[in-house]
């Protein structure tokens, strides 16, 4: 069962659509116990990096990273790949989960933001997350902050200099774009990480 | 580098597409889910459901309409028309759509957009803006309620506030030019795109190629959105990427 984090902000209707599109078992759930128990965990995320402090009310912040410790893979969307990383310098002080180190950024103000539109990808080799996805692919963002390129970055793009497109570490995945809205480009990666084995 | 988005509009009315001249003499133009998968197929980067419903009782339908729409659309889905509540954008979200367009209740309201955009986020708001020449001039007033009234208010200026309420995108449509087909109101185009940080969405006068990469080259416009002309012919969408790219816009091709 993959379970997508509802933490109660945003909209998740597209993300579940298009896990069933996929045939996918998932379950959209606030529950810590359904996270203990999950295959697979998405954290889909929108809006503001301080958002993180009602994953952490919720008791969702410990579930997933004990989850996340035990080898469950986990898949981090858009401001859920941001929180994935260390820090932001849209909300200072507030923590990320830590699971990569960086710390995230805003655009700089030579270019438009968000950036909102169809972007290219360019892809690092042997991502399995990614696998199949050549680079050029265009894949859809809306984000005013974006990942720094580092170490476990496996595709990035260019806006304003280049930022952490897709991230992929051990059982830690990450992309800052939404796969669900990217058309049969985002389906298939969505499908490699449903097929991930658990 | 970040592309040029096509957008196409569907009206609706009572679950269907229609298309028409200026709102008379409606003719049914075909299911807004099929249309929609259609022209996400040929080449649409973003999807836009317009409720141009006159009654409430016709409008009741637009739930059931976003949600089939929206159940085989795996691109950026807006749903706009008649929005004028948090509970109205609550209900179109949990239907499917992933931004809404408001744009006579953010006129009455502007906290709305606020509103909406702390429970959504601003990427989900979209603020529409029907502006007008003032006597040919290459200054432009905002109108309400689709056009009929105008508000003394100027374009670039409500679009700045929109912005600064948390509006994450702007879709500018030219009066003037809307339903003609005589090219986009690049001037209107460009001094809004300037003046904002945030994506600028041109619309109303959409007609052949070098309409659109006029838009993009001298109106800066970030995206382009047309209706009627991407109804007569489903491939149009794809012509049209095919001969921007060879016009050097950056454009989602092939998708």
């Amino acid at each position: 069962m993959i379970v997508v984090i509802d933490y109660r902000a945003g909209n998740l209707t597209s993300v579940k659509k298009a896990l069933d599109h996929l045939r996918a078992d998932a379950v959209v759930t606030a529950d810590p116990e359904a996270v203990a128990q999950a295959d697979k965990i998405i954290l889909p995320g929108v809006g503001h990096f301080s958002a993180i402090a009602i994953l952490e009310q919720a008791g969702l912040r410990t579930a997933i990273l004990n989850r996340v410790e035990q080898g469950v893979p986990f898949l981090g969307v858009c401001v859920g790949m941001q929180w994935m990383f260390e820090s932001s310098t849209e909300a200072p002080g507030t923590h990320g989960l830590g699971l990569l180190s960086g710390t995230c950024g805003r655009f700089p103000d030579s270019v438009k933001s968000p950036h909102v539109g169809w972007n290219s990808l360019i892809c690092h080799d042997g991502s399995r997350l990614l696998r199949g996805i050549p680079s050029g692919s265009f894949v859809y963002f809306t984000h005013s902050y974006s990942s720094p390129v580092v170490k476990a970055t496996v595709a990035r793009c260019e806006h304003g200099g280049e930022f952490a497109a897709a991230v992929e570490q051990g059982n830690l995945f990450g992309v800052q774009f939404h796969p669900e809205k990217s058309g049969p480009i985002g389906l298939k990666i969505l499908k490699n990480f449903c097929c991930l084995p658990c | 580098m970040l592309t040029k988005r096509i957008i196409a509009c569907l009206d609706v009315t009572a679950g269907r597409v229609v298309k028409g001249v200026q709102f008379q003499r409606l003719r049914d133009a075909g299911d807004p889910a099929e249309l929609a998968a259609a022209h996400s197929q040929a080449g649409a980067d973003e999807v836009v459901l317009l409720d141009i419903s006159a009654t409430h009782e016709k409008r009741a339908t637009l739930a059931d309409t976003v949600r089939r729409t929206a159940r085989q659309l795996f691109i950026p889905f807006t749903v706009g028309g008649g929005i004028s509540s948090l509970d109205n954008a609550i209900a179109v979200f949990e239907a499917g759509a992933d931004k809404i367009s408001i744009n006579s209740a953010a006129l009455a309201d502007p906290s709305l957009i606020t509103c909406i955009a702390d429970r959504f986020g601003s990427q989900a708001v979209i603020v529409a803006i029907d502006a007008k020449r003032t006597n040919g001039e290459a200054r432009f007033q905002a109108y309400g309620s689709g056009g009929r009234n105008p508000t003394g208010r100027d374009a670039v200026a409500w679009a700045r506030e929109a912005e600064e309420r948390g509006a994450g995108e702007i879709l500018l449509t030219s009066m003037d030019r809307d339903g003609t087909g005589a090219g986009f109101d690049c001037d209107l185009t460009r001094a809004c795109s300037e003046a904002l940080r945030i994506p600028v969405i041109a619309s109303g006068g959409g007609g052949n190629t070098q309409s659109f990469v006029d838009v993009f080259e001298r109106g800066k416009a970030d995206a382009a959105l047309a209706a009627s002309i991407f109804h007569f012919g489903l491939h149009r969408i794809a012509d049209l990427k095919q001969e921007l790219g060879s016009a050097g816009i950056p454009v989602r091709w092939p998708c």
